[in-house]
């Protein structure tokens, strides 16, 4: 029977739990969230990067695995452990293992008038989104952050960024009192004051004073007085445990769901992770932690629990770095404890260091580190042994060549996954070649991303250079590839494989070849020996869904279309029963058509005036617009018409990966440009060009690439801009990637398409050239074939009889395919 | 190890011809959807056209290729690799599609489906 596991609260920890557990694939099990904030997790460690552009989306972290139940909106109120139920506002649910993953409130001092309007928190979107919309009004000047703490740095930062003369008061004795010591604490106060915010140290808040139109005054502890308009309240926070009293879970001595070393409560049907597990490792108190790798850490114990493992938390690393209002902090191993220290204060740059060592000098116990973090990953690393060189050639400022490290291999390189120096070896290894490679194969620099430099020496010490292979039929990586097939001028896989490779090659490397020759040489791409590389929705030029059909999706370009033609969509899809769905890029997706219908259906499309949409294809996709100048009171240029001088232009080239674009008619921006490979934005002047942007599972914002251009200057530096990908980029690497990845970045790639320092740009364009001129409609010329024709038939020896275990159902007035029994998922191949 | 032991009778499905090198057909026969691939040394494979991790009859749709010596198509669905000799899948342990006889006799390709 299948088993129910309940998750309470979806935070972050809940995330990587869900992640873990459904990366285990364990079968009989279905998941169920209940979730008090009405979205899903998202990346609370970057809250205050919502200030940057007010884009909630960009700190989203993918979202609940496949066949995860969610229930947003819906706070767990109480769990009756006799009867295995949690209680919520739409009733009960039963399960069999219950994981509490809670996390904390901000915690409000019981001072007078912290209930004032004005008075914030700062721990989740919502109290972001309140705080902005108090300290935008008008009249708001002054602000107060109680708490010179981690939360209340970045409080104060935030406030900053509001416009509003901002304090900041603490009552220890220096700013982050937890983290950094008196000196390291000097430093950071420097730097603080230098970017104009105040700080009060020393000094406690004894009372808020104002009335129903807001705070407007703050009482010192000292008998002084700060007049103000907004207060932001970053004072620590408290473990979410309400739910233990009632339900008879024990709490830990200060507070949260006592769990031992596997994270179980006393009952082993219930567990705790994340910041509201008090956990309690070699039999002491429990003890609840408030950053986010530990909760990672415990995440992972129980989703090996659960399924059969052993696993066990060890004490928790508490080492963090941090970028506060531009200063960079961090503290790693016990910097407070007794022993040798090695401390280096640099007035004049504002840098502070400190290394503490056992009395033998011969083990790194902790450090602090203000004003520059660069040897972070390093010291981390080396906690608990022998420090890779002199500590003071280690502290000092990064130099060329940075230090030369010799970690033990059982160093943890990734703190926020536990992921040790052997791991990452062992993937490089394996075949990983890149930082991508290394975060998804090991997990290692996609917590706080401050061990990725680590991971990028560790590249480079593997020798990365030899296993940049594509596959194990070539040695290559597909730049290399390309270069060759370019050079030799070869014309066919074959070839290729005989003269530069090994083997028969493989569903890797003959889609990335064909892709490669189709660029090169601009052919049809099912003609001779190409159409046997192709993969199966290139085969068939359209997309394969679950149950073996396909969808058929024509070009609209631009997303403009006539009514004639919109009716001739829907007159197709109804004659031959298709499922109907618009889609993200401006166009209308057919889905449920069998491999024989396919010649038929887009016979009545091409007759009608539509071509392939290359939706199938690692190739341009859509460029989408808004209306623009042509309807839209704002618009100031005609952003249809580019979306489809764009579209027409692009549509057919093969390229690495697929493209999408957009174009917004002003800045106001509602065509979404700034999250495509290449997005457009209308100036009053020309045209802004945003390159390597990114929605889709890894969102990125667009880098702006030019400013004012006109529309020569805008269409010559897109088609250098592609071809440049074209031919640098790895299999399967979108343009935000690729960029990522290239040396010198954006500055790199100006270099290179516009002040043409390798002497590219010639043939960058003649290649697009080439494209535009060659590019034929690949269906028209399908249907024209007799010979391509052939290939679309069900069975070989029985052309006209569909598949027989093709069947549907209707669902909302459409048919869908049916459910019938569920297929077996598995985890393993990509 | 499966070794395909002929006890039914031979069915011509198509032309030699009519198979490309390094690409499969799917062929209907006695109810049964057989996956028929030609690899690039004319060499014929027979097996199940069933992807039985994702439950779709297409896997005669997938890409014909190499791992080490061994003559390979991946789903084109969720891309893991089966050996075409065996049947067995190289990437998940204990998943498998059944495996035909399968001939070249003239100019005709033949398979079998065993009668029980
Ligand atoms: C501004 C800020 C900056 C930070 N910076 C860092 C940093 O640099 N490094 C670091 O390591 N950590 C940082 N942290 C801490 C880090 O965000 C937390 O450690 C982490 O989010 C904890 O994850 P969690 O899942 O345990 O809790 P949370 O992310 O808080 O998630 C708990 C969720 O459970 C929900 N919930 C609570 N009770 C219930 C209930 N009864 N029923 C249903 N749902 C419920 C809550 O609404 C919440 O959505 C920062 C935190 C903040 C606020
Ligand atoms: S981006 Fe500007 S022009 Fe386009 S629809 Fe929005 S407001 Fe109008």
């Amino acid at each position: 029977m299948t088993k129910r596991l309940v998750v309470a609260g979806y935070g972050m920890v809940a995330q990587r739990f869900l992640e873990a557990f459904a990366e285990r694939a364990v079968p009989g099990w279905s998941v169920t969230v209940l979730a008090e904030e009405d979205r899903p997790a998202y990346d609370r460690v970057r809250l205050s990067a919502w200030f940057d552009d007010y884009d909630a989306s960009a700190l989203h972290l993918g979202g609940a695995p496949d066949g995860v139940a969610v229930r947003l909106n819906e706070c767990v109120t109480g769990i009756d452990r006799e009867r295995k139920v949690v209680r919520s506002a739409s009733g009960e649910t039963p399960y069999d293992a219950l994981v509490l993953a809670t996390g904390s409130r901000a915690f409000v001092p019981p001072i007078a008038g912290a209930d004032l309007p004005g008075v914030f928190v700062y721990r989740t979107l919502d109290d972001l989104a309140a705080l902005r919309d108090w300290a935008a009004a008008d009249g708001k000047r002054v602000g107060a952050v109680l708490g010179g703490g981690l939360l209340g740095l970045e409080a104060a930062n935030a406030l900053k960024m509001l416009g509003i003369t901002t304090h900041v008061v603490e009552f220890a004795p220096r700013l982050m009192p937890l983290q950094v010591d008196e000196g390291g604490g000097a430093v950071l106060r420097r730097h603080i004051e230098a970017l104009g915010v105040t700080v009060h140290t020393g000094r406690g808040c004894a009372g808020l004073e104002g009335g129903d139109d807001g705070v407007t005054r703050m009482l010192f502890n000292d008998g002084g007085t700060l007049d103000v308009d907004v207060v932001v309240v970053a004072a620590g926070i408290r473990p979410r445990d309400e739910l233990a009293e009632p339900a008879g879970l024990a709490r830990g001595p200060r507070g949260g769901f006592a769990v031992d070393a596997s994270c179980a409560t006393a009952d082993p049907a219930v567990w705790a992770i994340g910041e509201c597990a008090a956990l309690a490792v070699d039999s002491g108190d429990g003890v609840c932690y408030g950053l986010v790798a530990p909760g990672y850490a415990m995440a992972e114990v129980v989703a090996d629990r659960l399924t059969g493992g052993d696993a066990a938390m060890t004490r928790p690393d508490t080492s963090t770095k941090l970028k506060l209002l531009g200063v960079d902090v961090a503290s790693f191993g016990t910097p407070f404890a007794e022993g040798l220290d090695v401390v280096v204060t640099d007035q004049v740059t504002g840098v502070y260091a400190k290394l503490l060592l056992t009395d033998d000098a011969q083990t790194l116990l902790g450090g602090i580190l203000v004003g520059d973090a660069a040897a972070y990953p390093t010291l981390r690393a080396s906690l608990g042994g022998p420090l890779p060189a002199p500590p003071l050639a280690l502290l000092a400022p990064a130099g060329e060549g940075g230090v030369k490290t010799e970690l033990p291999g059982s160093a943890q390189v990734c703190s926020c996954h536990a992921v040790t120096k052997d791991h990452i070896t062992d993937a490089i290894a394996g075949g990983c070649t890149d930082v991508p490679g290394l975060k998804a194969c090991t997990k290692a620099g996609t917590g706080c991303g401050s061990c990725v430099p680590l991971l990028k020496q560790l590249l480079a010490a593997g020798g990365v250079a030899q296993s940049k292979a594509l596959c194990e039929h070539f040695t290559y990586s597909r730049q290399e590839l390309f270069d060759i097939i370019r050079v030799r001028g070869i014309r066919s896989f074959s070839e290729l494989v005989r003269e530069h490779g090994t083997g028969r090659g493989c569903d890797i490397c003959k889609p990335a070849i064909a892709s490669i020759l189709a660029g090169l040489n601009n052919g049809y791409i099912l003609d001779g020996e190409e159409a046997a590389l192709q993969d199966t929705n290139d085969h068939f030029l359209a997309n394969i869904q679950r149950d073996g059909t396909y969808s058929v999706v024509p070009r609209i370009p631009g997303g403009e279309i006539t009514p004639d033609k919109l009716i001739v969509i829907g007159e197709v899809a109804r004659d031959f029963g298709l499922y109907t769905k618009i889609t993200g890029g401006q166009r209308i997706d057919l889905f449920g058509a069998r491999v024989e219908q396919l010649p038929e259906i887009w016979h009545r499309l091409v007759d009608a005036g539509f071509e392939s949409g290359h939706a199938y294809g690692k190739a341009l996709r859509t460029v989408k617009s808004c209306v623009g100048s042509t309807w839209c009171r704002y618009g100031v240029q005609d952003s249809v018409g580019m979306a489809i001088e764009l579209e027409l232009r692009y549509r057919g080239l093969r390229a690495p990966h697929k493209l999408k674009s957009a174009v917004s008619g002003c800045a106001r921006e509602c065509a979404e440009a700034r999250s495509k490979d290449f997005g457009i934005i209308a100036t009053e002047k020309g045209w802004n060009l945003y390159v390597a942007g990114n929605g889709g599972f890894r969102p990125r914002h667009a880098d702006l690439f030019l400013t004012d251009a006109t529309t020569e200057e805008l269409i010559r530096t897109i088609d250098r801009f592609l071809m440049y990908y074209i031919r640098t980029a790895d299999r399967l690497q979108r343009t935000s990637t690729w960029l990522e990845a290239m040396d010198g970045g954006l500055d790199h790639l100006r270099e290179v398409i516009v002040d043409d320092a390798l002497g590219l740009c010639e043939e960058l364009d003649a290649q697009m050239a080439r494209h535009v001129g060659s590019y034929a409609d690949e269906w028209r010329a399908t249907l024209q074939d007799p010979q391509r024709l052939a290939r679309f038939v069900s069975f070989v020896n029985a052309p006209g009889t569909p598949d027989p275990d093709i069947t549907f159902e209707v669902e909302r007035g459409q048919k869908i395919p049916a459910k019938g029994p569920v297929p077996v998922t598995l985890g393993g191949a990509s | 190890m499966t070794t395909a032991i002929m006890t039914g009778t031979w069915t011509a499905i198509c032309a030699f011809d009519r198979l490309q090198p390094e690409r499969g057909v799917a062929a209907l026969v006695d109810g049964v959807q057989i996956a028929v691939f030609r690899t690039f040394d004319g060499e014929l494979f027979a097996i199940g056209n069933r992807d039985p991790i994702a439950g779709a009859q297409v896997m005669s749709r997938g890409i014909v290729g190499t791992r080490g010596d061994t003559p390979t198509v991946a789903s084109p669905l969720h891309k893991q690799v089966y050996d075409l000799r065996t049947g067995e899948c190289l990437d998940v342990a204990g998943v498998a599609v059944p495996t035909y006889p399968v001939r070249r006799n003239g100019d005709l390709v033949e398979v079998g489906v065993d009668t029980p």
